[in-house]
């Protein structure tokens, strides 16, 4: 008998058919991957597990009943517990006093900051209940949650991409906790798009792609071009690569300490690194150790660096706008979308404004015609699915808005391109593309610096690779002399 | 030594106005909700109340027709910001707009009216302590009842998981939505018991402050109880201490007025807008210190999923 | 059960259609007050909607009462779309009053009609200053906007009542709190004789106009709007978020502070403690009723000042208090900012 079986589930958005008939089985005690691109339809089958959401047409059954799960507090009666990947944790509360607001009402939190003791010791997880959450690293906070959904005692446990804020090393420690978890009984289940880690880990694995299932497997029998396949249906394109040229020093940041601007932010301590002409330089990390603070020291939005700490082309720019040092080449594509690098509610021809100027005449005069051009020429160039230049930032995919933004600034010709969690949320079709215009930028001589927490990312890329870890950065090793399991050891600050 | 005692006593009973109405709008903005509509609604409870107490006589009936007229519009209100996801701030002046042209229309009637006899309270003992009685002792219950309240509501905050959940709310509304909690009921349940308790300090002002009902009588102070929660970085003790150090201000400046001091009575009317603007002024100077103590999500719209 | 769906594009059809909408939300709930209040319902709306169009005469006050609330609301349209929250209008059109009038009262006999020119200057400058003071504390202080600006609304009740019950009481005004009645070269023109309408008419056509290019047409309006709209893009720009504070706040301060020059270098013709007449708090309802837009203000301005002149008239003639007017208002608003939901989803039913 199965823990839980889904039959036939189908979801209809308006736009888009997110489950297409799909059909889940999970044993006791299994692990059961979700494998499957962003969009493809993980997320809306998880809200259906958990009752966050109703689905159209199907039949739900645990433990071989058939089931209606009406909401969160249904899910969580039967024993469905879910870890977010965004966390749903309160900063200025105690992670004591977070987790209590998660379970029902009967313990007194004196009995649940008891309980988190007893828990957290069993599993092997470090969590110290009465300290506030914001000072917690992202790592500990993800330990919070999962010691707040095992205090449910469940049934089945949900991990939606538990590992994009952990570090290699603590990878494997909550691999242990979680095989101890289905070794007791518990079902897991495994929301990842990361197929070394599903192959590793996961008894069994269904496969998404747009909406229906294309295939269960048993991942350890699988390579990762099979599980490609089944998951976008081809392998994965090659990304062209050319040996790197590195010509002059560009971008030269020397000696950045900065205090944290937001009392929950991260001090930078003596940050020192360079990157040159014609090649892409790497910073890995765990996010929450420096690298929004740093990606704002660089861009401008940040002024307050120490004067000399960062060089372009030798001229010091530590204090200077975004605007004037975009008008020396350094352009940025920050990892907030919607909110920062673009306006969700003005069109693509006006959020070409944001950065690109040559539209704008004297005394401020805005030619409206070209700025529309611009916009235009962009959607071609950078193959963007929009209604046209005057379609709402919003209202664009999050890979489409993605390749937008990086045309944008790509088509500035910027001297130094720095950019932040370049296909983060972006669908793998848009992913390649966006990664093989940063080489062709390279391979054009511009100097590129990406800030990524995606580690396979940044070895496919980069030439060479630095670390950010609570506030200092490594230095840096030419990838080729870098290993995954070196880089998780220096995510941790541990390099020589 | 007597002046000093009764200018205690009027402070206390002045800053009972605006300890109501800002204790009011600290539980609805640690849900997360600012309501900028105070000063409408402690107007139409101004008018409820003191027509209540023209028509039946009982002063806690009174009270009681203005926290419901206060909770009934902070209920529209809450509506639109909560569900409909209105503009607080738009939405909350256009309930002060509304609210103050509302109150003046139904006040007409009873602009000339006068209340019945007007009961001096004292309670026995203490109110016979030479300077602490009269200073303190006697004083209409409503006054107890503001100190009990903001004890009671530090309580609730602090040491009761019902407190936890709103502060959660207020923090994070898609964290507590995440959760399962009933975010938008939650708001809108602290919208109405911050507008019942604005409705109770426009009722104190018209029938126990000043007997009467004036149009635009509340010259400021649903604005001023904004300015105080602030003030207080949402703390319920802080609050009423603020109160009482407004009250004093308003005070002061009717004593000076009264004794003929020789500035003009303009500059003395103005004291309490000015120092509203100081108080303002120097408490929100550290940004973080502010960042790090108000409800993260104020002003801000929640979309459930 | 019906359940609100984002939309991908605000609709424009609703974004023009809401505040119709709105408005006639407003008349029915109108004509539900009138029938309460024993009043035959079709005089009621007639007075309001009618009677101020009906003829030449009517159209011209109509343009007077406008005048005030549109250079007002232009101002605040900038204000409330770069996300500035000034709120003391009111304060600022009283301290554009003060300073107009001190200019005023510096005429003589020999001055030329010019002289509304330096007035009406002087009234730009006060509000200015008054909305200046609400910059400088949320520049230096962060201090919130909403509540110094209104708390200076009182404080500059209190200055106007201290100079007409003092230094500017008129000796000869029989103790009343006034100022002399100003000279003739101070008053700005008439267009048309007989008429009181006046070349601030023409002033205001040309703001909507200078504020349209600059909303729409120059990269300055475009800062100030993403500064509204995602403060992080416009950090991310590099926006001058300063730059936008001082500018929007300075801009509608002098905006306010020229309809209360206007207003006393016009119809009134002195300074007296009537000059607020609550048009910077009913501008702020015209700004958001005319979606912050300069033609849509001109619209929402020529609506209000119908409530306004239907008000007075409700009272003269059919014995209903002059208060109605600003019940209207207050329903006006809300109902628009209800419609306005709709702009940005769609009603479904819940599935």
């Amino acid at each position: 008998m199965l823990r839980l079986a889904l039959a036939d589930i189908s979801k209809q958005y308006p736009a888009v058919k997110a489950n297409d008939r799909v059909s889940l089985r999970v044993a006791a005690g299994e692990i059961h991957a979700v494998l499957g691109e962003n969009g493809a339809g993980k997320s809306t089958l998880m809200k259906i597990i958990y009752g966050a959401v109703r689905p159209d047409e199907g039949e739900i059954r645990w433990n071989g009943e058939p089931v209606e799960i009406a909401s969160p507090a249904a899910a969580r009666a039967l024993g469905i517990s879910m870890v977010y990947q965004h966390f749903s944790l309160f900063d200025t509360l105690t992670a004591a006093e977070n987790v209590w607001l998660g379970l029902d009402r009967s313990l007194s939190l004196a009995a649940v900051t008891a309980r988190i003791r007893e828990v957290a010791g069993v599993y092997g997880l470090d969590v110290d209940p009465v300290r506030p959450v914001h000072t917690l690293s992202v790592g500990e906070k993800q330990r919070v949650e999962i010691v707040r959904a095992l205090m449910t005692n469940p049934k089945l446990l949900i991990l939606d991409e538990p590992t994009s804020v952990l570090t290699p090393q603590a990878v494997q420690t909550l691999f242990v906790t979680l095989r101890k978890l289905a070794a007791e009984g518990c079902s897991i289940l495994y929301i990842s798009h990361k197929l070394d880690e599903i192959r590793a880990l996961c008894h069994h694995c269904t496969v998404l792609r747009a909406g229906k299932v294309t295939g269960v497997v048993d991942p350890a029998k699988e390579s990762n071009a099979s599980l490609s396949r089944l998951m976008i249906g081809a392998e994965p394109p090659p990304l062209q690569h050319r040996e790197s040229r590195p010509g002059a020093v560009v971008l030269a940041v020397k000696g950045l300490t900065l205090a944290e601007e937001d009392p929950f932010g991260t001090a930078l301590d003596g940050v020192s690194f360079d990157v040159r002409a014609g090649e892409i330089v790497g910073i890995a990390g765990v996010s929450g150790n420096g690298q929004q603070e740093l990606m704002a020291a660089i861009s401008g939005e940040d002024v307050r660096a120490p004067a000399g700490s960062i060089r372009l082309f030798a001229a010091d720019i530590s204090r200077q706008s975004p605007r004037t040092r975009r008008r020396a080449g350094l352009h940025f594509v920050p990892e907030e979308r919607l909110g920062r690098g673009a306006v969700p509610t003005l069109s693509l021809a006006q959020n070409t404004l944001l950065t690109r100027t040559r539209a704008v005449g004297r005394g401020g005069w805005l030619r409206v015609g070209d700025v529309r051009s611009l916009a235009e020429s962009l959607i071609r160039r950078f193959n963007v699915k929009a209604g046209g230049p005057g379609s709402a930032a919003k209202s664009l995919s999050g890979g489409n808005l993605q390749k937008f933004i990086v045309g944008r600034e790509i088509d500035a010709e910027p001297k130094l391109l720095v950019v932040s969690q370049p296909t983060w949320g972006v669908d793998v079709g848009a992913a390649a593309q966006i990664r093989g215009e940063l080489l062709a930028l390279r391979d054009n001589g511009c100097a590129v610096l990406v800030v990524s927490e995606e580690l396979d990312e940044l070895f496919e890329i980069s030439d060479r690779l630095l670390v950010i870890a609570q506030g200092r950065v490594s230095p840096s090793v030419p990838v080729a002399e870098a290993s995954v399991a070196m880089i998780g050891e220096w995510m941790s600050g541990l390099w020589a | 030594m007597d002046q000093f005692a009764l200018l205690i006593a009027a402070t206390l009973n002045s800053g009972t106005v605006l300890a109501f109405a800002a204790l009011g709008l600290l539980i609805n903005e640690r849900a997360g909700i600012v309501n900028l509509g105070a000063e409408g609604m402690m107007l139409v409870a101004a008018v409820a109340g003191f027509a209540t107490a023209v028509h039946t006589g009982n002063d806690w009936l009174a009270f009681a027709a203005g926290a419901i007229a206060g909770g009934a519009l902070a209920a529209a209100f809450g509506v639109l910001v909560i569900w409909l996801n209105t503009n607080q701030y738009a939405t909350g002046l256009a309930l002060s707009l509304f609210g103050t042209g509302f109150a003046a229309f139904v006040g007409i009637r009873y602009t000339q009216e006068k209340l019945g006899e007007q009961h001096s309270f004292h309670i026995p003992v203490l109110g016979d302590l030479p300077f602490v009685g009269p200073a303190l002792f006697r004083q209409h219950p409503m006054v107890y009842l503001a100190i009990a309240l903001t004890v009671a509501i530090a309580w609730f905050l602090y040491r009761s998981r019902a407190g936890l959940v709103l502060r959660a709310v207020g923090e994070s509304p898609e964290s507590a939505h995440a959760l399962g909690y009933p975010v938008r009921r939650i708001r809108l349940a602290a919208v109405i018991v911050g507008g019942a308790l604005c409705g109770v300090a426009g009722a104190y002002i018209s029938v126990v402050y000043t007997h009467l009902w004036v149009e635009g009588m509340t010259a400021g102070k649903g604005w001023i109880a904004l300015a105080l929660t602030t003030f207080a970085t949402w703390r319920p003790a802080r609050v009423l201490l603020g109160a009482y150090l407004f009250g004093g201000v308003t005070m002061l400046q009717l004593q000076l007025q009264g004794e003929g001091v020789q500035v003009s009575s303009q500059f003395l009317t103005m004291l309490p807008y000015l120092a509203t603007i100081v108080v303002l002024v120097l408490i929100s100077r550290n940004a973080s210190f502010i960042r790090v103590n108000m409800p993260a999500s104020i002003g801000k719209p929640f979309f459930p999923g | 059960m019906l359940r609100l769906e984002a939309r991908p594009e605000p609709s424009r059809a609703m974004s023009m259609a809401s505040p119709l909408i709105a408005l006639a939300i407003t008349v029915v709930i109108g004509t539900v007050l009138f029938v309460l209040l024993g009043k035959d319902p079709l005089r009621g709306l007639a007075v309001f909607f009618i009677e101020p169009v009906k003829s030449a005469y009517a159209l011209t006050e109509l343009a007077v009462k406008a005048t005030p609330l549109l250079l007002i609301a232009l101002g605040l349209a900038v204000c409330f779309r770069s996300n500035v929250w000034n709120i003391g209008a009111e304060g600022q059109f009283i301290l554009g009053a003060i300073f107009a009038s001190g200019v005023a009262m510096q005429a003589t006999p020999s001055t030329g009609d010019w002289f509304f020119v330096p007035v009406l200057i002087g009234g730009v400058f006060g509000g200015m200053c008054w909305a200046g003071i609400v910059a400088l504390l949320r520049d230096r202080f962060n201090a919130n906007e909403i509540l110094v600006s209104l708390m200076l609304v009182y404080v500059a009740e209190q200055v106007l009542n201290y100079l007409v019950y003092g230094p500017w009481k008129d000796p000869a005004g029989y103790n009343f709190p006034q100022t002399i009645t100003f000279l003739k070269s101070t008053q700005v023109p008439k267009l048309f004789a007989g008429y009181r309408v006046n070349v601030g008419v023409v002033v205001a056509a040309v703001a909507v106009a200078a504020f349209w290019v600059l909303l729409f047409r120059t990269y300055a309006g475009f800062q100030l709007q993403v500064g509204g709209l995602a403060p992080a893009a416009a950090r991310y720009a590099g926006f001058s978020s300063r730059k936008a504070l001082w500018t929007a706040l300075l801009l509608s301060g002098g905006m306010a502070g020229l309809a209360g020059g206007l207003e006393v270098a016009g119809p009134l013709g002195q300074l007296t403690p009537h000059v607020p007449a609550g048009y910077g708090f009913a501008a702020i309802i015209v700004a958001f009723v005319g979606r912050l837009h300069p033609v849509g203000i001109v619209l929402s301005a020529i609506l209000m000042s119908m409530f306004y002149i239907g008000g007075e008239l409700a009272q003269s003639r059919l014995g209903l208090p002059k208060s109605l007017t600003g019940v209207f208002q207050g329903l006006l608003l809300f109902s628009l900012l209800a419609c306005d939901t709709l702009v940005h989803y769609r009603i479904r039913r819940k599935t």
